[in-house]
C-alpha cells in the first residue's frame, strides 16, 4: 500500500492503496462516490466513466497510479445546488430507465459536447457509441443530448 | 432538484432507517406515533443514511388487512404509501404513487413512496410479468380509497357536518358550501393510526368499504408526471444497492467452475494466502469464494486462487453451432398433448398451396450491464440483504430456508438495480452474500464479474420451430400447424432455496427439476383449422451448468412471435397479399373475447398502419436483384398481445447488400394497454422494450464450445448500440375499447409487451427490402450477408 494523493471533484483526497488499484474502486470505496459504477471491468460498457484531462476515461481500468490532475465525477457536475444542462437535458427528456448506466452516458456526453458543442446527428451516435445501456435507452439519450447541443451559445460557458 | 417536497434520497434513507423500530412498533399497535422528521432535524442525514438500520429483529410480515400497513399520513400533510413492489425503471413506483394520490385526493408531490422492505411493506411479491400497475395497482387505489373514506367520516365529525357536504382537495377537507371551512388529512391523523381492518382473502383482493373513483373523475392518473427517481439517477446522489456499506463489511468474489459440470478436487490456498487483505476461502461442493477487506483484493485473489477441477466425462452441452440440430434429435423431457382444432389434416388435403418453413432463435442473456451484487450483514443473529431483487419477498424466504434461520429472522431491503426483466427473479448474489456473511460473522459484499454474469447468468431459453401453412385459391389461410420446441428443461424459479445457483454447486437438488415451459402464440387471427404441438427439451448437464435457463422478458415471447408472425408474413407473401390487410381479415373473422381482445386488435393494428403512413402492396417490395443500389429500404410489421395488452409493430430498416449491416431506421408501435397511468413514461417503455427486442433481433445470442460459455463481454456478446439506434420512433397509445370512456377501464401490464414482436417486425422488414426470408436470428451482418449472396447465386 502507499499514500496517493487524488484531485477529484475539486478536493484534494490521500488514500492509502495499492497503485495498481483501479481508480474506480478508489472513487467508489475510499471517496465514497456513487456516479461511476462497475459494469465490466475491461473498458467495454462505460458505466465506470469519469473526466480527466477533458477526456471521458474508463475508471475500471485506470490505475490510480495513472491518474494525472483534475477527475470529475457525475457528482462534480452540478455546482452550486444547480444541476449541469446535460443532467437538466436528462431529466427534461426523462431519459433513464433502470439508470445505472446513466453515468457512462452523462459523462460521454460531456466529453463530447465540451470539445464539439454543437454535434451532428452522426457525430453523437460515433462519440456516444461505447456508452452500452441494457434498458437500451439510446434514443432518449440522444435527444437530451441535442437538447443541450441546441441551446448551447459557446464552448466553454458550459461548466 | 424539481421539488423542494421531495426529499433526496439520502435522507428518503435516513428517514426510513430512523423509522424503522418505530414503524414496525406503530404496525404492531404499539400506540406509539410514527417518528416524523423534518428536513431540518436531520443536519446529518448523509452520515445517518449511512449506519445500518436498525438491527433487532424479529422481522413480522406486515399485515396487509390493516390501512395502516399501507398509508401513514403524517403531521405535516403529507402521506407515505408503502407497497410491496420493486420498479425496475419503468416507472412503476412513480405510477403507483399517481393511483394512490388521486384516490386519496392529495398532490403528486406530497407523498413518499417506500417499495420492497419485507419488514415494512406488504408482500406484493415484487415485480414480474407485467402485473405491476394491472393486478397489484388495484389493492392500493382501494386502499387509498378507504384511507379517503375514513378521513372524510373524522372530517365530517369534526366539522359537525355530514360527509355528503363535505369535498377533498390537497389533503384538506373543506364544507362545499363554506370553502373556508377546513380541516386537513394531518389535522385529523397525522402521525397517528387509522386502526382500520381491511377485507381480501390474497393481497391483490385487499379492500376496504370504499369504491374506487370511476376513470373519469381521475386526475392525477392520466398525466405525464415526471418520474421521482430520475433526478437522483442523473447527479449521482441516490444509494443504489451497490452502493450499501456498512461497518466492518468486507468484500467476496466468486470462483467459478471453468467448465461446466466441473468437479473441485482441492483448492491450494497458499496461492492467496499472502495477498494483502485476504481474508478467507469459502468452499462448500463446487461453490468456492474468496474473501478480502478491500473490493479490488478480492478481485485478484479470486483470480489468483489456483484451484484444481475434474473436467465432467459426458460433454455438458452441444457446442453453439450444434445446437439446433441437437434439440431437433433430444428426447423430449415433456411434450404436449396435441391441441386441434377444426380438421387440419382434411384442410391440407384439398389446400390451393402449402407453405412450410423452420425457425430457430439461440439462447439469449440477461447480461445485465451491472452485474449481480448483493450485501448481507449477519448483525445480532438476524440477517439484513440489501439487494436489487426484483421478487424480495421471496427472497427473503428463500435466504431464510437456505441458512437454515427462522423467517422471522431475516428481512430483505430493495434497492434500485441494473435492470431486472426477470435476472433478478432469482437474485443469486443475495444468496452468497448472506451465505457468506453467516460464515464469517461480518457484512459481506458480494458482486459478480462481467465474464461470470454473462457466462452464469440466466438465459431465455433457445427455441426451435416448424410451420405449415395451407392457403385456399382465394389465398385465404386455411389451415395451420405450429410446432415449437423450447431448450427450457429445469427453468429457474424464483429464489428457491434448492435451485438458486450456489444451491446448484453445493449439491443441493430439490425432488424433481422444474418442467419449463413452452409456449403457443398469441393472437386474435380466425384460422379455422389448426394443430398445435410443443415440447421441451434439455441439455445432457442440467445441474450447475451456465445454460440454466430462467425468465427473460416476456420468457418465450419474443421467440414464439419470431416465428409465427414471420410465417404469417411468408403466407401473405405467398399469397401475394399485402402483410397488414391479411393480417386485418383474419381479425376481423376472428371471435371476440370478454377484454375484447379482437376489437382492440384491429384498433392497433390500424393504428399502426396509419401511423407509418403504409401503402398497401405485397412483400417482397421488388425483386431486390434488379436493383444495383447499395442500400435496400423495407418495411415489416408484427402483432400480438402480451396478457391483456395488445400491441403492433412497423418497422423501417435499410439492409446493405455490401456489408449485410440491417440498420432500422423508424420503428412504429400502435400499443392498447387500457387505462394509461403516465403516458410519458410509458411512451419510454415501449420504446424501451422496443429496442430491446431490436438488440435481441440484431445481435444478441449466447456462444458457448463444448464445455463452456464463450460470448463472456461486451465484444463476444454484442448488444444494440447508439449506432444502432433508430432515427424516429413513433408511439400512439391506443384505447380500442369498444366504450372507450367506461367508468371501469383497466390499466393493463406495459412492461413486456412492445418487446415480443421485435425480431418478427425485422425479419418481415428485411425480406420486405431484400426478397430474404431469415428465418434464424440474430440476424447479423454476417448471417444477412450470406443470406443474400445465397439469394444471388
Amino acid at each position: 500500500m502507499s499514500i496517493v494523493k487524488l484531485r477529484v471533484n475539486g478536493a484534494t483526497h490521500e488514500v492509502d492503496v495499492e497503485p495498481s488499484t483501479p481508480l474506480l474502486y478508489v472513487l467508489r470505496n475510499d471517496l465514497d462516490l456513487r456516479g461511476p459504477r462497475f459494469g465490466c471491468g475491461l473498458g467495454q460498457c462505460s458505466v465506470c466513466t469519469v473526466i480527466m484531462g477533458g477526456a471521458a476515461i474508463r475508471s475500471c481500468i485506470t490505475p490510480v497510479s495513472a491518474v494525472r490532475g483534475e477527475v470529475t465525477t457525475l457528482e462534480g457536475l452540478s455546482k452550486h445546488g444547480k444541476l449541469h444542462p446535460l443532467q437538466e437535458a436528462w431529466i427534461e427528456e426523462q431519459a433513464a430507465q433502470c439508470g445505472y448506466c446513466q453515468n457512462g452516458q452523462i459523462m460521454t456526453a460531456k466529453a463530447l459536447l465540451d470539445r464539439n458543442p454543437h454535434p451532428s446527428d452522426a457525430e453523437i451516435r460515433e462519440a456516444m457509441d461505447g456508452a452500452l445501456c441494457r434498458c437500451m435507452t439510446f434514443y432518449r439519450v440522444q435527444a437530451a443530448i441535442r437538447r443541450v447541443a441546441r441551446g448551447t451559445k459557446a464552448t466553454g460557458e458550459r461548466q | 432538484m424539481s421539488n423542494p417536497l421531495e426529499l433526496p434520497p439520502e435522507l428518503e434513507d435516513a428517514l426510513a432507517g430512523l423509522n424503522q423500530p418505530s414503524r414496525r412498533g406503530f404496525l404492531a399497535g404499539s400506540g406509539a406515533l410514527a417518528i416524523t422528521l423534518s428536513l431540518s432535524a436531520l443536519p446529518g442525514a448523509r452520515a445517518l443514511a449511512q449506519a445500518p438500520l436498525a438491527a433487532a429483529g424479529p422481522y413480522p410480515d406486515p399485515d396487509f388487512l390493516k390501512l395502516d400497513t399501507w398509508i401513514v399520513i403524517h403531521p405535516d400533510n403529507t402521506a407515505t404509501f408503502y407497497v410491496g413492489k420493486t420498479d425496475g425503471g419503468q416507472g412503476t413506483g412513480t405510477a403507483f404513487r399517481q393511483m394512490m394520490c388521486d384516490e386519496l385526493d392529495i398532490a403528486f408531490d406530497k407523498t413518499r413512496l417506500v417499495m420492497g422492505r419485507t419488514d415494512i411493506t406488504p408482500d406484493q411479491g415484487g415485480s414480474g410479468g407485467s402485473t405491476s400497475v394491472e393486478r397489484d395497482g388495484r389493492p392500493m387505489r382501494r386502499v387509498a380509497a378507504e384511507a379517503r373514506r375514513v378521513l372524510l367520516d373524522l372530517g365530517g365529525q369534526h366539522l359537525a357536518t355530514p360527509v355528503e357536504m363535505l369535498a377533498v382537495a390537497n389533503a384538506t377537507i373543506f364544507v362545499k358550501s363554506d370553502p373556508g371551512r377546513t380541516v386537513t388529512y394531518a389535522e385529523l391523523i397525522g402521525g397517528k393510526r387509522f386502526n382500520i381492518p381491511l377485507t381480501g382473502s390474497r393481497i391483490d383482493l385487499t379492500a376496504g368499504q370504499a369504491a374506487v373513483k370511476p376513470v373519469t373523475d381521475l386526475r392525477v392518473v392520466g398525466q405525464s408526471h415526471k418520474r421521482y427517481d430520475i433526478p437522483a439517477k442523473v447527479d449521482g446522489s441516490l444509494r443504489w444497492a451497490v452502493d450499501m456499506k456498512l461497518p466492518r463489511m468486507v468484500h467476496a468474489r466468486n470462483v467459478r467452475p471453468p467448465y461446466a459440470g466441473a468437479a473441485l478436487q482441492g483448492i491450494d490456498e497458499t496461492s492467496v494466502r499472502d495477498l494483502p487483505g485476504f481474508i478467507r476461502v469459502v468452499s462448500r461442493g463446487n461453490y468456492v469464494a474468496v474473501i478480502c477487506e478491500r473490493e479490488e483484493q478480492a478481485i485478484r485473489a479470486a483470480r489468483q486462487l489456483k484451484a484444481h477441477w475434474q473436467r465432467p466425462t459426458v460433454a455438458p452441452f452441444p457446442a453453439s453451432g450444434e445446437l439446433f440440430d441437437y434439440m431437433r434429435r433430444a428426447t423430449p423431457t415433456s411434450t404436449s398433448e396435441p391441441r386441434v382444432e377444426g380438421d387440419p389434416e382434411a384442410a391440407f388435403k384439398v389446400a390451393a398451396r402449402v407453405i412450410e418453413a423452420e425457425f430457430e432463435v439461440p439462447f439469449q442473456g440477461h447480461s445485465s450491464i451491472g452485474p449481480a451484487h448483493a450485501l448481507a450483514d449477519p448483525s445480532d443473529g438476524q440477517m439484513t440483504i440489501y439487494t436489487n431483487d426484483m421478487k424480495a419477498y421471496s427472497h427473503r424466504t428463500g435466504v431464510a430456508k437456505f441458512l437454515g434461520m427462522p423467517r422471522e429472522q431475516v428481512r430483505v431491503v430493495y434497492m434500485d438495480g441494473p435492470q431486472v426483466y426477470g435476472r433478478t427473479a432469482a437474485d443469486d448474489a443475495g444468496f452468497e452474500a448472506a451465505f457468506l456473511a453467516n460464515e464469517l460473522g461480518r457484512p459481506v459484499r458480494m458482486q459478480w464479474m462481467r465474464d461470470e454474469e454473462a457466462g452464469w447468468d440466466t438465459k431465455g431459453p433457445a427455441h426451435v420451430f416448424k410451420l405449415r401453412g395451407a392457403l385456399d385459391e382465394r389465398g385465404k389461410l386455411v389451415a395451420l400447424e405450429y410446432d415449437a420446441c423450447s431448450a427450457d428443461y429445469n427453468h429457474l424459479w424464483y429464489n428457491e432455496s434448492d435451485t438458486v445457483l450456489i444451491a446448484q454447486l453445493m449439491g443441493i437438488r430439490p425432488a424433481k427439476p422444474a418442467k419449463g415451459s413452452v409456449e403457443s402464440p398469441t393472437t386474435m387471427y380466425s384460422i379455422p383449422n389448426q394443430r398445435t404441438t410443443t415440447r421441451i427439451v434439455g441439455m445432457p448437464l442440467i445441474w450447475e451448468t451456465p445454460l440454466r435457463t430462467g425468465n427473460l422478458r416476456d420468457p418465450n415471447g419474443p421467440q414464439v412471435t419470431f416465428a409465427f408472425e414471420s410465417f404469417i408474413d411468408e403466407l401473405a407473401a405467398a399469397a401475394q397479399a399485402d402483410p397488414i390487410q391479411f393480417r386485418l381479415d383474419m381479425l376481423e373473422q376472428g371471435k371476440e373475447d370478454d377484454v375484447f381482445r379482437k376489437s382492440r386488435s384491429l384498433a392497433v393494428v390500424r393504428a399502426a398502419a396509419k401511423l407509418y403512413g403504409w401503402d398497401p402492396r405485397p412483400s417482397p417490395k421488388s425483386q431486390p436483384s434488379a436493383s444495383g443500389d447499395q442500400m435496400l429500404a423495407g418495411r415489416g410489421v408484427a402483432y400480438t398481445y402480451r396478457g391483456n395488452t395488445i400491441v403492433a409493430v412497423i418497422a423501417e430498416v435499410e439492409v446493405n447488400r455490401e456489408t449485410g449491416r440491417v440498420w432500422t431506421k423508424r420503428l412504429v408501435c400502435a400499443h392498447d394497454c387500457g387505462l394509461v397511468i403516465n403516458p410519458e413514461a410509458l411512451h419510454h417503455t415501449v420504446e424501451c422494450g422496443m429496442l430491446h427486442g431490436l438488440s435481441r433481433a440484431l445481435w444478441e445470442e449466447v456462444q458457448f464450445d463444448t464445455e463452456k460459455v464463450t460470448s463472456v463481454n461486451w465484444a463476444s456478446y454484442p448488444s444494440l448500440r447508439h449506432s444502432d439506434t433508430p432515427e424516429t420512433i413513433d408511439i400512439a397509445l391506443v384505447n380500442g375499447d369498444p366504450n372507450p370512456g367506461r367508468p371501469d377501464l383497466a390499466p393493463y401490464g406495459a412492461g413486456e409487451c412492445s418487446h415480443k414482436p421485435l425480431i418478427a417486425a425485422l425479419a418481415n422488414a428485411i425480406h420486405d427490402a431484400t426478397g430474404v426470408r431469415l428465418r434464424r436470428a440474430p440476424f447479423r451482418s454476417e448471417r444477412v450477408l450470406s443470406a443474400l449472396q445465397a439469394q444471388s447465386a
